[in-house]
């Protein structure tokens, strides 16, 4: 009992803590917030005294009947008093509404960058585990929920503040015994929304938690629905997809009518508070304690009271929504980031190589005869990394590649190839040993001037929405047209391009679906040809891509690999054949390694592999043994 | 279009709707009787001096105040629960459309979108409807019943309320109006910011490979300033109607007081009227407030309904079967096969008979057709293969089979029965695929291998796994069968998914399977071994192979060779080698990649 007591006053000091935090956020725009409470409070000042005067007014009418004698001139001046006032604090209020209409705009414009910048550094391993469409659900529909809530808390929240406070210092001048009476509302309030609040604040999490949730499953529904067709799995995905979006109904409805309570039960304590102060008021005329004016006065201020009373109470379900939101925005903000970059001796020296890297490109285009070594020695010490903790993918690895040497990485499918890459790139961190680039531990180079020196082609090949020459420009910024179609040309991605009604403007979009497979992969190829980086990664780069157009392409990676040090994961033991130096993995862990030669006269794992790709091929080779 | 929308759906609770609406007009009325008992107070009890009357007034305002809560919390419930209701109705709908899609349409709206308009869209319409039943059933009966009560106090100050109500009505047009097309853009920009973070979330590893953050945090930054300033200008009008109205109800209150004064002043009017005058005018402002609380939201509710509409009313390009063969379909045992082919003439077609008449296909609006003139037959228990240059249509043709889009021109049958004669749930259930994006579900392998076969048991399971070659690394798996799959596959190797994909296509007993560039991420070794063991296990069903690799299809009995779209030679490999010029090229450029040192 005790300890469930204290967990849920753990959880309600998260919530306050989530809501703490939000308000901070407002920081940056703290000018702007001290106009809006300046403008309130101007606004609630007006607003409070013009029914004062108001009261007043009604007081020179009531005079008139009851002592027979009519201001006009005092009933004019009040009233012209009035509609200043009225004037006044509907400027103050539009002033006020427009301020804070930019400080949450400007809010929720930061809370989206902060996101789209957390994904920039979290590891690759997050995104593994974490649901696309529930990382995109936090993203958008929950900073919008976030800032729709704000914008109406900021204005209606200080507005009622200020309008309580101020309508309690006019009664208690103008009556303090009815203002004790009504003040009496404000702890029944107080209870009534704590109540309620705490049965409700569950039932926000849920609901923001169970849209994330369906977030995914419509992500990956609609992502990979031609395989939910052909496998006639449309019921099922539909039973799925009506689970979550039950359990999303039962949520949002729950959260919604035990916070809808709050209000009208504010509205009866507010009326019952009403009839107090108009009974005891009558009482209190009767006695001739108080002019009828002011009672019509205090009565108009027990509204003025109780009715931002009744609407915090209102608000309450978006206070709460908006925390809800909040927090799954903040929890993504906060998940754990890769290790930051060391800093400053070894960024000096990876910069270098970078800068090197870069010397090559540019060299490329006269000669590399004379050039001083170029960079690119890369050496794995004892590599041990697992996806998940127990279970190495690759272990010990150990081998070393001199620069302008190809190395390729052969081996069957699931042996750790692609992982291998992706450490070397630090995608992934390793569980022990080291990577050094030109001797220098890449663990202690800042992650981007390690990647400067890669150009890439991964085996899923990635275009974004954008003409297909955006999508090669990718690979080096402010490329000129000229070095865009000679990319693309080497790539045979012009070839393709040129069929196309729009050419190089072509859009791609969702995930370049008008392309086959195989001229994605030529288009990222043209990409990292761009690019021209020190060191070439092909990961399957060609897999999809017929044969003829893969052999120009070799063709052409041959003049871009020179003097590069390159990596080649390939299938095609042939692509490998010429290789410096083949690594041949299995389990995760190196094999065999030497080149060709050496490997076929050893007679192990890599010679099998060969002969078995090659088992059985003589017929054709015989029959166009003549041509070659 | 939200009218209608929101009518459509609320028609299906009408009994409830029907008790909303009756409760908040006792909740309404019980609000509006109030002030008239206050009046009462001051009139009969204070100026009168009467005590007991003013208690007994005051002990009917109790009792009022009471009736009040409760209709208005039972109406909040009932509310709560319809509008939920309706959000959850209009996901449903969405998600069987979207179904019903071909990849046509899917691509037309964009995954991103699609989703937007399922989640973010439908809260707006929830959001609306909560309102609307909170406030919009109150807000007029309120409203008129303000009128009424002030009309039958006085009628000649009535007047001012008479003059305010059209001022007001002309502002509220004008702002409602010009923020319908700034909501409708901020829901597309909206889409906009999914879309980049969704690539964002994809390519993470492209973008750091080529140190394009910044390049992103620009792009999305552009995205996230172009939504920020929409919502801006959209804010700002909102924030500009409330002070608008504010002042004109006000204003009109200080006008009633100087003509109310003058009215009591020359005995026309009683002085408890003058309050209750106040008191209804403030009445009428709170639900002038409250209606345009909905009118603000209504806006953004409108555009999204908008959205919603269009892919609600959105027809599917491939539906169920085509109007003119629909007997056909509607008993497909009973009736023979209708003759859909030429060779219908030697009896019943065996079931996994494929065949290809002159069969063309093009984007609309493309110049040059994607396939054209593809005649072809592929009869059960052979392999047909598909070769080609990148591009050249291979896969748009196999993705023919299945209508995940139909032809532009030709026929083309199974079992002798055209496809587009055929349920598409009865047509799908006839082939087992393996496309070319191995696209897996985040789960556990063996809920994806069971997308295939549903009731396969854990053994039947290892059987497919082993068949695929993937037995050896599924064991290798910590949890086995119940490894965690994350979404897509992202945590398998290329080929483990194309093997994961194999061994869910095989799951599933067809007569006819497709494999679409299934093999171009494994290994020889894998690649030889897989057809080896697929071999015995596909022997009796009909084959469609798109390959890359020569030495894939080798032992096909029929190789297509495709170029441009058109099916420029078919035959064995041995009669291809021998005849057919584009053949020979891509046999040797394999070759000179696999041979030449």
């Amino acid at each position: 009992m005790s300890a469930d007591v204290a967990a849920r006053g753990g959880t309600a000091a998260a919530k306050w803590r989530t809501a703490g935090r939000l308000l901070r956020l407002l920081k940056p725009v703290r000018r702007r917030m001290a106009g809006v409470v300046a403008a309130t409070c101007a606004f609630a000042a007006l607003n409070v005294a013009a029914p004062k005067y108001l009261g007043d007014a009604t007081d020179v009418v009531v005079q008139s009947v009851v002592g027979g004698t009519f201001d006009e001139q005092r009933l004019g001046r009040l009233l012209l008093a009035v509609a200043l006032m009225y004037l006044g604090a509907s400027l103050f209020s539009w002033i006020q509404g427009a301020l804070t209409a930019t400080a949450v705009q400007r809010l929720g414009y930061g809370l989206r960058a902060a996101v789209e910048q957390k994904l920039h550094v979290l590891p690759s391993s997050h995104f593994d585990d974490q649901h696309r469409g529930d990382v995109l659900s936090r993203a958008t529909n929950d900073v919008d929920n976030v800032s729709q809530a704000l914008n109406q808390l900021l204005n209606q929240l200080i507005m009622s503040v200020l309008m309580l406070t101020g309508a309690l210092a006019m009664m208690l001048w103008l009556s303090p015994l009815l203002a004790v009476i009504a003040l009496a509302s404000v702890p029944v309030s107080t209870l009534i929304t704590v109540l309620v609040a705490r049965r409700s604040q569950a039932h926000f999490t849920e609901q923001w938690a169970s849209t994330g949730e369906l977030n995914a499953h419509l992500e990956e529904f609609f992502t990979g629905h031609e395989v939910v067709k052909v496998f006639g799995r449309q019921e099922a995905a539909a039973a799925t997809f009506g689970e979550s979006n039950t359990r999303l109904f039962r949520a949002a409805s729950s959260a919604q009518y035990v916070s809808g309570v709050v209000q009208p039960l504010m509205i009866f304590v507010s009326n019952l508070n009403y009839i107090a102060v108009a009974v005891i008021g009558a009482l209190q005329v009767a006695a001739g304690s108080m002019t009828i004016g002011g009672v019509q006065a205090f009565i108009q201020f027990s509204r003025l009271f109780s009715q931002p009373m009744g609407q915090i109470g209102g608000m309450l379900n978006l206070m709460q929504s908006c925390v809800a939101s909040a927090e799954r925005v903040f929890a993504l903000l906060d998940a754990p980031e890769i290790p930051a970059d060391a800093a400053e001796p070894a960024a000096g020296a990876a910069r270098a190589v970078a800068v090197r890297a870069a010397d090559v490109c540019a060299a490329d285009a006269e000669s590399a005869a004379a050039e001083p070594g170029p960079p690119g020695r890369v050496s794995f010490e004892g590599a041990t990394f697992g996806y998940s903790p127990g279970a190495p993918v690759v272990e010990d690895l150990s081998f070393t590649v001199e620069p302008g040497q190809i190395v390729a990485i052969v081996g069957p499918t699931g042996a750790g190839k692609t992982t291998v890459v992706n450490l070397l790139m630090r995608f992934y961190e390793l569980d022990a040993g080291r990577i050094t680039v030109d001797g220098i531990d890449i663990a202690e180079m800042p992650r981007d001037a390690l990647r400067s020196a890669f150009g890439t082609v991964m085996q899923d090949a990635w275009l974004f929405t954008g003409s297909i020459r955006e999508n090669i420009e990718y690979g080096r910024p402010g490329a000129s047209d000229g070095e865009i179609i000679a990319a693309a040309q080497a790539s045979h991605v012009d070839q393709f391009v040129r069929s196309l009604p729009a050419g190089y403007a072509t859009m791609l979009g969702n995930d370049g679906d008008s392309l086959s497979r195989g001229q994605r992969q030529l288009i990222s190829i043209a990409r990292a040809q761009l690019a021209g980086r020190g060191v070439l990664i092909l990961d399957e780069a060609t897999s999809s891509v017929d044969s003829r157009t893969e052999a120009q392409i070799r063709q052409a990676m041959a003049r871009l690999r020179q003097g590069r040090t390159s990596f080649v994961i390939a299938h095609r033991l042939s692509t490998v054949r010429d290789a410096d130096l083949i690594l041949v993995m299995d389990h995760g862990r190196i094999v065999e390694q030497g080149n060709h030669q050496e490997l076929m006269a050893g007679g192990g794992f890599y010679a099998a592999l060969y002969r078995a790709q090659f088992a059985g091929r003589e017929q054709p080779e015989s029959v166009l043994e003549p041509e070659l | 279009m939200l009218l209608s929308l929101m009518g459509r759906l609320l028609v299906a609770h009408r009994m409830t709707v029907l008790a909303i609406i009756c409760l908040q007009l006792v909740q309404t009325t019980a609000n509006l009787m109030l002030p008239t008992l206050n009046a009462a107070i001051i009139d009969d009890g204070i100026v009168a001096g009467d005590t007991p009357a003013i208690l007994r007034l005051g002990a009917w305002m109790a009792g009022v105040a009471a009736l009040q809560v409760g209709t208005a919390i039972a109406a909040g419930y009932l509310g709560a629960v319809v509008a939920m209701r309706v959000g959850r109705e209009l996901r449903e709908e969405l998600f069987a459309k979207v179904q019903t899609f071909s990849s046509q349409e899917v691509g037309v709206f964009g995954a991103p979108s699609l989703v937007t308009r399922a989640t973010n869209d439908v809260t707006q319409i929830q959001n609306l409807t909560v309102l609307v039943f909170t406030m919009l059933v109150a807000a007029p009966a309120s409203f008129i019943g303000g009128i009424v009560l002030a009309v039958r106090q006085d009628l000649p100050l009535s007047g001012i309320v008479m003059a305010v109500i059209p001022v007001l009505a002309g502002l509220m047009l004008l702002i409602v109006r010009r923020l319908i097309p700034l909501y409708r853009r901020g829901q597309e920009l909206i889409d906009r910011i999914s879309r980049v973070l969704r690539e964002q979330i994809v390519g993470a590893n492209v973008i750091r490979g080529f140190v394009r953050q910044e390049h992103e945090i620009r792009r999305f930054d552009a995205a996230n300033r172009d939504l920020t300033r929409n919502n801006l200008d959209s804010a700002l009008l909102v924030a500009g109607m409330n002070p608008m109205i504010m002042v004109v109800v006000n204003l009109s209150s200080v006008a009633v007081v100087w003509f109310g004064g003058h009215r009591i002043q020359s005995g026309q009017m009683r002085l408890g009227a003058l309050t209750a005058f106040i008191a209804y005018i403030l009445q009428i402002l709170i639900a002038i407030m409250m209606a345009m609380y909905v009118f603000t939201t209504a806006p953004r509710a409108a555009a999204c309904a908008e959205r919603i509409q269009v892919v609600l009313d959105t027809e599917p390009s491939i539906g169920g079967p085509e109007p003119g063969t629909a007997l056909s379909a509607a008993s497909p045992q009973k009736l023979p096969p209708p003759e859909q082919a030429p060779r219908s003439g030697r009896g019943p077609v065996p079931e996994g008979a494929v065949e290809f008449h002159d069969v063309a296909f093009a984007y609309p609006g493309a110049e040059a057709p994607v396939l054209s003139g593809v005649t072809f037959t592929a009869a059960p228990g052979t392999t047909t293969a598909v070769i080609g240059a990148t591009g050249s249509g291979k896969s748009t043709l196999l993705n023919l089979l299945p209508r995940f889009l139909d032809p532009t021109a030709g026929s083309i049958s199974i079992g002798g029965r055209g496809t587009r004669s055929l349920p598409l749930a009865e047509l799908r259930g006839l082939i087992s695929m393996v496309p070319q994006h191995s696209y897996l579900f985040s789960g556990t392998l063996a809920e994806n291998l069971r997308v295939g076969g549903p009731d396969a048991s854990d053994a039947e399971l290892w059987q497919a796994l082993e068949t695929a070659q993937a037995g050896d690394f599924v064991r290798d798996l910590p949890g086995g069968l119940d490894a965690p799959v994350s979404q897509g596959g992202t945590n398998y190797s290329g080929g483990q998914r194309q093997r994961l994909c194999i061994a869910r296509a095989l799951l599933r007993p067809a007569p006819v399977y497709l494999f679409d560039d299934s093999f171009s991420a494994l290994d020889y070794g894998t690649d030889e071994r897989l057809r080896a063991a697929l071999e015995p296990a596909l022997r009796a069903a009909t084959v469609l192979v798109v390959a890359e690799r020569v030495s894939t299809i080798e032992e096909a009995d029929l190789i297509l060779v495709l170029e441009d779209g058109r099916l420029v030679a078919k035959g064995t490999h041995q009669e291809l080698m021998e005849s057919s010029r584009t053949y020979q090229e891509i046999a040797a450029s394999q070759l000179v990649l696999e041979e030449t040192p």
